[in-house]
């Protein structure tokens, strides 16, 4: 790999002079070509570049709607609307905003659950697994400031439930939230300092762990569905039996996954946008209005499982305390797994009933979230609550008497 | 292909469908569809004329402009001017009402809403079943009520073309039926076409670029899969070489 780096340098022109100050060729062959990554990927190892796609469609089409639009009380809505109607594409531009918002949750779930299944946050990759946190805690935090911003009346009484959520902490409740607002009310200068949290300060942060990200995957190398290390198979040339170079093998794998997604996303942004209401809701059609609470309030629907937790618990604050739980109980995941196994592949039927059980609930939760808390809802959430802390409570515990199939030395691929 | 052409027709059926729905049950009304095509321009270019001689007395439609409505809609500024634009307004001003808040608010004891999202906010449906509904009510103000949106402060304004309707109550309070009280100048079904006229516009004024979008998307989407195809060949071009 020092080679195609020396050729570079030595040779003449602007690649050589650039090369002289600027490692771009020593870049290049050390982070893609010179980057082995296993052969065996499945469909579950594209959600990770697409995440990355999506981060970048969020940026760009958040920078152009940023110049439009215009954050307070009296504005927010009107310059939504304005975009929506005067500027040129502007409704393409928010339509692929508030779509890309929808779809980075799904990608990203999709991503984490592929961790979950192939045990890719075992060691050595637990620092990958955190840092991957923190960026889904960012995540989330940046879908909801920018959820407030059109200052449409669900954005307002949503704003309303999660900052007061903030209230149900012991004695320094109601200061804190009075804080966060900057006001007694959501208000100007909440959608004022949102505003500000959503284009500058989270999405800095984003692209801080998006980096670390990377480092810490190229330290440990990537998983694989069977979860077997390259890394431990070398061949005579030092680098992986099963692995190949990520480029030029993987980076066109991935435009095939772009080429895919970008259909889908461009179906819903050109002919669902709201999509039956779950990516952009009826009530926020109607501007904020204090004095007019919606029907019901629900949050959108990558935060519903969470909220559905919140709400299956009597007690207004042990249900904020498990809600705030039911995400960072995430953080232990690689902790909590004793299975000396990795992959799905190789666990036994304990594991996958256990997965299986997490799956449901997850799921079930999402809906019961979008659903009024009443009568039997109320009644299964509490149920899909009991068994999604099941599962991650139990888990030092059946993962160890979970009956493990052996592990193959090489991993399987098909060609 | 063929199969596309079936689900296209299925599709087409799918209005006339609800359509047959219609009458029938105490709570049929709560089934009717506007059916709505926002690709007849005739219809959109008759939703205008209603919504300008018949809503904007009272209602705005404040982020959308006449010349706006004009080009969107196949109408040249000049009809424009003659008959959407009303008098002291410029062709490019926004739809507002003439009608002051302080008075409105005096007169109805609210602000008639602003148009614009209504059917975005409730739905085409929401609002072609509120303009069907009004029923003679003499404890009402304005001496009639609705059964969309029971206890609502607008008059019917409409009732010249529908008429006026009684509703029917069981003895629990229920809704039952509609009878006839005062014939209007409009046939049902001739009322039930200018109210989806009108319905269709306000579609239209609710997104306006809902008139082009899945047009471009087609483009966007037919692109994408030539885009994929390429990327997939080569992509199998190259992983030839993976055992």
């Amino acid at each position: 790999m020092a080679n195609a780096a020396e050729g570079a340098a030595t040779k003449g022109g602007f690649r050589a002079w650039l090369n002289k100050r600027l490692p771009v060729d020593e870049f290049v062959q050390s982070q893609l070509v010179g980057y082995y990554a296993p052969k065996n990927f499945n469909i579950w190892y594209f959600f990770g570049s697409l995440a990355l796609l999506v981060f970048v469609i969020q940026i760009v089409t958040g920078i152009f709607l940023t110049m439009n639009y215009k954050p307070g009380e009296l504005t927010a809505f009107d310059s939504v609307e304005y975009i929506m109607r005067e500027v040129e594409w502007g409704w393409l531009i928010r339509y692929m905003h508030s779509t890309g918002a929808s779809l980075f949750f799904v990608v990203v779930y999709l991503h984490m659950y592929r961790a979950l299944l192939y045990g890719s946050y075992k060691a050595p990759r637990e620092l990958l697994w955190l840092i991957g946190m923190c960026l889904y805690l960012a995540l989330m935090a940046e879908a909801f400031f920018g959820y407030v911003l059109p200052w449409g009346n669900m954005s307002f009484w949503g704003a309303q439930v999660i900052v007061n959520l903030f209230g149900t902490i012991p004695g320094i409740g109601p200061g804190l939230v009075e804080w966060i607002r900057g006001d007694y009310g959501i208000a100007d200068s909440t959608l004022n300092r949102f505003f500000a949290l959503h284009v500058i300060a989270l999405p800095l942060a984003l692209a801080l762990f998006v980096v670390l990200h990377l480092v810490a995957l190229r330290q440990t190398g990537s998983n694989n569905p069977d979860g077997i290390e390259i890394k431990a198979k070398l061949g005579p040339d030092g680098k992986p039996l099963d692995g190949i170079p990520f480029h030029p093998y993987y980076t066109l794998k991935d435009v095939v996954g772009v080429g895919v997604f970008l259909m889908a996303f461009a179906i819903i942004v050109f002919f669902v946008p709201t999509f039956g209401g779950l990516f952009l809701e009826k009530p926020n059609f109607e501007p904020a209005n204090a004095l007019s609470t919606p029907e019901h309030i629900a949050p959108v629907w990558y935060f519903t499982p969470f909220y559905a937790i919140l709400r299956a618990v009597p007690d207004q604050r042990l249900g904020a305390l498990l809600m705030g739980l039911s995400v960072l109980v995430f953080l232990f995941l690689p902790w909590l797994d004793r299975s000396p196994v990795k992959s799905i592949r190789y666990r036994g039927w304990i594991w996958k009933l256990a997965v299986a059980v997490f799956t449901v609930s997850f799921l079930a939760l999402m809906y019961l979230g979008l659903m009024p808390a009443e009568g039997t809802y109320v009644m299964l959430a509490r149920i899909f609550t009991i068994a999604y802390f099941a599962f991650f409570v139990l888990m030092p515990f059946y993962t160890r008497v979970d009956p493990v199939k052996p592990v193959p030395e090489r991993v399987t691929y098909h060609a | 292909m063929r199969k596309l052409m079936i689900v296209a027709a299925a599709l087409a059926l799918v209005p006339a469908a609800f359509a047959s729905e219609e009458g029938g049950g105490a709570a049929a009304w709560q089934t009717w569809h506007a059916g709505n095509q926002l690709g007849d321009r005739a219809s959109l270019q008759r939703g205008a004329r209603n919504f300008m001689n018949y809503c904007s007395g009272c209602h705005s439609l404040k982020y959308v402009r006449y010349q706006r409505i004009g080009v969107d809609l196949g109408i040249s500024d000049e009809l424009v001017k003659e008959h959407l634009v009303p008098p002291g307004a410029k062709i490019t001003d926004y739809v507002v009402t003439a009608m002051p808040p302080a008075d409105a608010n005096s007169w109805f004891g609210i602000v008639p809403p602003d148009l614009s999202l209504i059917t975005r906010s409730k739905g085409t449906d929401y609002v072609f079943r509120f303009l069907k509904t009004f029923y003679a009510d003499p404890a009402a103000a304005t001496g009639t009520n609705n059964l969309v949106l029971a206890g609502t402060a607008m008059p019917h304004v409409l009732s010249d073309l529908q008429g006026v309707q009684r509703a029917v109550f069981d003895e629990h309070g229920a809704f039952q039926s509609f009878e006839s009280a005062v014939p209007g100048h409009l046939s049902a079904a001739e009322y039930d076409a200018f109210v989806r006229d009108t319905v269709n516009f306000l579609d239209y004024a609710g997104e306006p670029s809902k008139l082009s979008r899945a047009t471009t998307g087609v483009w966007v989407v037919l692109f994408l899969l030539l885009f994929t195809a390429i990327a997939w060949l080569l992509k199998q071009e190259y992983w030839k070489d993976v055992r």
